[in-house]
């Protein structure tokens, strides 16, 4: 299904993944200084916050395709919104799954339904629903304009999730990183991580939607014999 | 090493649930490349009786 110079590319790619990865690893591990108020278990951070940055973008990248979709119809546009919101997903997942392992050790406390978290968790739904809303309707076609529509509404919450720790007081830090609060070891380790995950993300994505055109492919090529036959 | 147990919970988390992930598609793959194969078979007899 791929020709030998895309297969070649692919594993640059993955390579390069691999090795920004176990950068962010060490730096996480060995590089950084353990932080003196929370401890070790502060180190999550270093992949807590690309995860939900990341995933941001992949709302965004979604948002941007599901236009083009609904303006072109070109099956390449909702390939590359479903994969990235299916990215998306999982990463929201895991910022949904280290937020509360982190919080209880520092707040004594799994979750709170302060404005940040119960905001993450609506982000986290409405996404869910652009993914599930495919498999409830029996046209694929339909249920990408759905999702599209999905997808470009649901981003309204993605600006309000990021607003939310410095609108309300909530028990979730603020914005810290741009407020000059991390020392430089912390921020490159920090910057490494976004670049790691940035990475994956796109590989990810690419991936997923280079999978998803072929199964639309496959899907009108079936068609395309059964009336033959019929 | 006090709360080293949460630390290891989440990265074991991130990692477990990054793999599930890259392990589904590659079984979406392996699939697709089946149902392709079973498709170019059908063209291909459709082709002789042709």
């Amino acid at each position: 299904m791929r020709n030998g110079k895309s297969a070649v590319r692919d594993s640059f790619l993955w390579g390069l993944g691999l090795l920004l990865m176990l950068a962010a690893l060490y730096m996480v591990f060995a590089y950084v200084p353990t932080e003196k108020n929370t401890g070790i278990v502060q180190r999550i951070f270093y992949f807590h916050v690309p995860l939900a940055w990341v995933s941001f973008l992949a709302f965004f990248i979604t948002f941007i395709f599901s236009i083009l979709y609904l303006g072109k119809r070109a099956v390449k546009w909702d390939a590359l919104a479903h994969a990235s919101a299916e990215v998306g997903v999982i990463f929201t997942t895991l910022v949904l799954i280290t937020g509360p392992i982190w919080a209880k050790p520092v707040w004594g406390i799994w979750w709170t339904w302060d404005a940040r978290l119960t905001t993450s968790l609506v982000l986290w739904l409405i996404y869910l629903a652009y993914l599930l809303v495919r498999g409830l309707t029996a046209e694929p076609e339909r249920g990408a304009r759905f999702s599209a529509v999905i997808g470009i509404v649901g981003f309204i919450d993605v600006p309000i999730v990021f607003l939310t720790v410095n609108l309300w007081r909530t028990q979730h830090p603020t914005t810290i990183v741009f407020e000059g609060g991390l020392t430089a070891p912390m921020l490159a380790t920090l910057l490494v991580c976004v670049t790691a995950f940035t990475v994956l993300y796109a590989l990810l994505t690419w991936q997923s939607a280079r999978l998803k055109t072929l199964e639309a492919e496959f899907r009108r090529l079936t068609m395309m014999q059964t009336e033959k036959e019929e | 090493m006090e709360n080293l147990g949460y630390l290891l919970a989440a990265y074991t988390g991130i990692w477990a649930v990054v793999f599930g992930y890259i392990l589904a598609m590659q079984r979406r793959q392996r699939r697709l490349e089946r149902q392709l194969a079973r498709l170019q078979e059908q063209l291909d007899r459709a082709g002789k009786t042709a």
